[in-house]
């Protein structure tokens, strides 16, 4: 089945196609006739790979060449293994069932067709990006997936918040994607090749510092496209478009992106243990950084927003740390909790007309109980709460943090695990729990979503449910899902002993202990919630007023944006404007100028040179050939002597010639 | 014997003298006199020259010559003819339509 | 100094005496007179110069002939009265230095080059012809015949164009 995997991407290839090139004017209403078969097709056949795979076929499935020239020779070609399977079925599953949710949540949007066809374009780039067998392939992907973003994001293009979303998504992008290009031209350049094979087989004759550079760079291109520090800021802006882009794009694939190519590089990363640090302590950071911020926030997509990036930091700081397969299992967890989230309070908005806005929400459980259900199952799993997903993955990267002697690492890991727990529970007790405070008009259009959004919630919450059990360790001492994932990743000669080295030395610590540590402080975290927003025993308000210095400070993102505007923004525009200035005057001063210069010249040939210069020389030339004419007439006497008289004399010249030439 | 030099300072100074009349004076008939003593003039050098050289081929020349000034003086003294018909002067400034 | 040289110089001189009053009298027919005079003189030096057909020529032709045309026309013209032309005197002035000016040119030559050289070698030439006459002859009609059958056309045409241009234009 490995053969045909570009069916995979085709059906969506098609859907789009159709849905792009009709949908407006023909399909329109029935635009997810083409759109969610074509993902239901691409489903079944990822299923149908995926099953390959299991039975230990990998292979590579070469489609054409694409550039052929006698130095760079590079063909379009798909890349399948256990790595390429696993994603292929996180975003076959959820995009599947996200477009299923769609046909409810978009229905009465005018734009419904153009919605289809740009989520079916975004899940074609995003099938490119994972199953492509080079970076180059990968990046193609990669920018469609940015295009894709923008494009959904600033859907409601009439809205300034949206369009201006848009554009900051892609081009805080576009700074990481300069430094991912810089990181292939350096690999390219010593390496000779961009495909995934012939790079990592040769990834040993490059320098340390070489390959530190490059997985430096790509790792740049990373922060951008999977939200970390300091490219993070379009995420939360991000929410401006529809809520199951937000689940779809922003929690479950494009985001995760970077961290498949983190892992996908492992050969890369394995020889630059300066990078893989700067990954995890990068990673790590985030994770913290953004959970401090989500537990001010009051749009419930936000809050969700800044979880997505905090555990976006915590695949980093697993693959950071050398569990990439554990960075890899958080990847799939997160897919499925975070877009059931996403996917409810986007149920939720629905409900509640469009509004954000969790203090004017409570006890929502009343009237939408399976939004409710779901979204609390979802949250479990965000926690890290045993049986479900996510406690399997986060806890595995925890463990291997410590394992390799990353103790504050791991500290503050555990720490952010206890912030997004508080939160997330925070955002359950506002929005289901507690009083009432909605208002009046939104109080009537208040009801449960349709079945074409509640089904996929219900599928999402089981698989937040299930999927963490491919945790389980094997009797090997590894998960399954590590012991899959096993021969994708390559321990490159003389490398090992970096991993090894850092596990000698750790402290001792047996794994139950661990466990129960990131438990109970997610336990902990749900109660201090429990605490604050539902039992009040500590009131909000109150608190609010008393740490209102630092509550401002997590409340405005930690004026990261006021920066980057002050930063790099403002600059920009002052050099366009100097730009702009400098082409007003300097630029059009000299084409004025020069036709200041033209029109000068005219009037004086007009007014100067011509009456004096070119007729003066015209009437001057007459007036010689007069003068010369009226001299020589008199030569003409019609007096016949006088002709005689000129013949002697011209007889006498020249036989003065002669005498003077014969005897002289 | 006749010094060739003298027979041709004869020829030159009748030349001069047959230029002079034929350039200054203004009556047509003096001017006419003024060419046929050049042509003379060029025969006596010719018969110089035949008589120093022994040539006898010298002599044949002064016979064209003569010819020729014969044919010449007829045709030039028929144009007088009809221009004093004109003109009633035979005054050769007064022959001067070519004036400018 | 030669008896052939003194008469030479007689000859010589009258006719250079007489081109002169030629080309200095006022009436036409003196001028015409004096012309012949100068034609009969000049005849004389060609005698001297064993050109005794030229001389014989000459006194026929040019002094007879030509001059007498002239005078015929003159006469016609009625010239000779009307004569009374108002000389130029810068004319003849230039003219006169224009004349000079060649002479001492031409002279100046002739003497330099052909002083020393004598002439009167012709008479054994003609002796071999039998005569200057005969010897004239024989190399007109031989070697100088085109030139001679030239020249008759040319009297011809001459002849011709007096008599179209002398004609009276009236009788049609």
């Amino acid at each position: 089945m490995i053969k045909y995997v570009w069916l995979v991407p085709l059906f969506p290839l098609v859907g789009f196609t159709i849905n792009g090139l009709f949908g407006v004017r023909y399909i329109k209403n029935r635009a997810h006739w083409i759109a969610v078969p074509a993902l239901g097709l691409a489903w079944l056949t990822a299923i149908l790979v995926f099953i390959d795979v299991l039975h230990g076929h990998t292979g590579e499935v070469t489609l054409w060449d694409w550039i052929v020239t006698p130095d760079v020779h590079v063909r379009v070609a798909f890349w399948v293994d256990q790595l390429t399977a696993v994603m292929l079925m996180v975003v076959t599953t959820l995009s599947f069932f996200i477009h299923v949710y769609s046909i409810g949540y978009m229905g009465h949007d005018p734009g419904y067709p153009r919605y289809f066809t740009y989520l079916n374009m975004f899940v074609f780039f995003m099938l490119i990006l994972v199953l492509g067998s080079s970076y180059l392939l990968l990046f193609v992907g990669w920018e469609g997936v940015g295009l894709c973003s923008y494009l959904l994001i600033g859907f409601w293009y009439e809205r300034e918040s949206a369009w201006k979303a848009g554009m900051k998504a892609f081009i805080t992008n576009r700074v990481g994607d300069a430094f991912f290009v810089i990181g292939m031209f350096i690999l390219w350049y010593y390496l000779g090749s961009l495909d995934f094979k012939e790079v990592f087989e040769k990834a040993h004759m490059l320098s340390p510092e070489i390959v530190t550079i490059a997985t430096l760079c790509l790792f740049m291109g990373a922060t951008g496209k999977s939200a970390q520090i300091p490219l993070y800021v379009w995420l939360p802006d991000a929410m401006e478009g529809p809520t199951p882009v937000s689940a779809l794009i922003h929690a479950a694939t494009m985001v995760t992106s970077g961290v498949y190519m983190v892992a996908r590089s492992n050969v890369l990363y394995n020889m630059a243990p300066f990078s893989l640090e700067v990954v995890a302590v990068i990673g790590c950071l985030t994770a913290f950084f953004a959970g401090t911020i989500g537990t001010s926030q009051f749009d419930l997509k936000r809050v969700l927003a800044y979880s997505t990036v905090s555990q976006l930091g915590y695949m980093f700081l697993g693959c950071g740390v050398g569990a990439y397969a554990a960075g890899v299992f958080h990847l799939m967890t997160h897919a499925f909790f975070k877009g059931l989230l996403f996917l409810s309070a986007g149920s939720v908005m629905h409900a509640m007309s469009d509004v954000l806005d969790m203090r004017l929400m409570g006890n929502l459980k009343k009237y939408m109980p399976i939004t409710a259900a779901t979204f609390i199952v979802g949250g479990l799993a965000l926690s890290g709460i045993p049986p479900f997903a996510g406690f399997w993955s986060k806890d595995e990267i925890l463990h291997h943090t410590f394992e390799t002697g990353h103790y504050f690492l791991w500290f503050l890991g555990t720490l952010a695990a206890g912030i997004t727990a508080y939160y997330t529970f925070r955002a359950i007790f506002m929005t289901f729990f507690g009083k009432e405070r909605i208002p009046e008009e939104i109080k009537h259009h208040l009801h449960e979503s349709p079945k074409v959004m509640t089904i996929p919630l219900i599928v999402l919450a089981i698989g937040s449910a299930t999927v963490g059990f491919f945790g389980l360790k094997s009797s090997s001492g590894e998960s399954f899902f590590a012991g899959f994932l096993a021969p994708v990743m390559h321990h490159v000669h003389g490398t090992e002993h970096v991993v090894e080295h850092a596990a000698e030395h750790a402290v001792h610590v047996p794994a139950s202990v661990l466990i129960a540590i990131s438990v109970a402080v997610g336990l902990t975290g749900i109660l201090i919630a429990y605490l604050v927003h539902m039992k009040r025993f500590i009131d909000p308000e109150k608190l609010v007023k008393k740490t209102w210095m630092i509550h401002r400070v997590l409340y405005r993102k930690y004026y990261v944006d006021e920066l980057y505007f002050a930063l790099f923004i403002n600059r920009t525009l002052d050099l366009a404007f100097v730009s702009w200035k400098f082409d007003q005057f300097i630029i059009d001063g000299i084409v004025n100028g020069a036709s200041y210069l033209t029109r000068f010249l005219a009037w004086v040939t007009r007014y100067c040179t011509e009456p004096f210069v070119v007729d003066g020389a015209v009437n001057g030339a007459s007036y010689v050939v007069d003068l010369t004419a009226r001299v020589l007439r008199r030569l003409q006497t019609g007096v016949v002597s006088n002709y005689m008289l000129f013949v002697a004399m011209g007889l006498f010249g020249l036989f003065s010639i002669y005498v003077f030439a014969r005897f002289f | 014997m006749i010094p060739l030099s003298h027979i041709l300072i004869y020829s030159f100074l009748m030349f001069a003298i047959g230029l002079f009349g034929a350039l200054a004076r203004r009556n047509v008939f003096i001017v006419l006199m003024g060419i046929e003593l050049m042509l003379n003039a060029v025969n006596i050098a010719f018969v110089g020259f035949s008589s120093h050289l022994g040539n006898i081929a010298g002599q044949i020349m002064p016979i064209f010559v003569i010819t020729v000034a014969a044919g010449e003086a007829a045709v030039g003294l028929a144009i007088v003819v009809a221009i004093f018909r004109n003109r009633l002067t035979v005054n050769i400034d007064s022959f001067n339509l070519l004036k400018w | 100094m030669g008896s052939a040289q003194v008469f030479f110089y007689i000859f010589a001189g009258l006719s250079l005496l007489f081109s002169l009053l030629v080309v200095t009298r006022r009436n036409p027919v003196h001028s015409a007179i004096c012309l012949i005079i100068t034609f009969f003189f000049m005849a004389g030096v060609f005698v001297l110069l064993k050109a005794e057909l030229l001389a014989a020529v000459q006194v026929l032709v040019y002094a007879g002939g030509v001059v007498g045309l002239m005078l015929y026309v003159i006469m016609l013209v009625k010239a000779d009265e009307a004569s009374q032309v108002k000389q130029s005197l810068g004319q003849m002035v230039v003219a006169a230095f224009v004349a000079l000016l060649l002479f001492l040119q031409l002279g100046a030559v002739a003497y330099i080059y052909f002083s020393g050289k004598g002439a009167g070698a012709a008479v054994a030439e003609a002796i071999r012809y039998g005569g200057n006459t005969e010897g004239i002859g024989a190399l007109l009609y031989t070697k100088y015949l085109f030139p001679f059958e030239v020249a008759s056309v040319l009297l011809l045409a001459a002849m011709v164009g007096a008599i179209v241009l002398a004609k009276n234009r009236l009788e049609r």
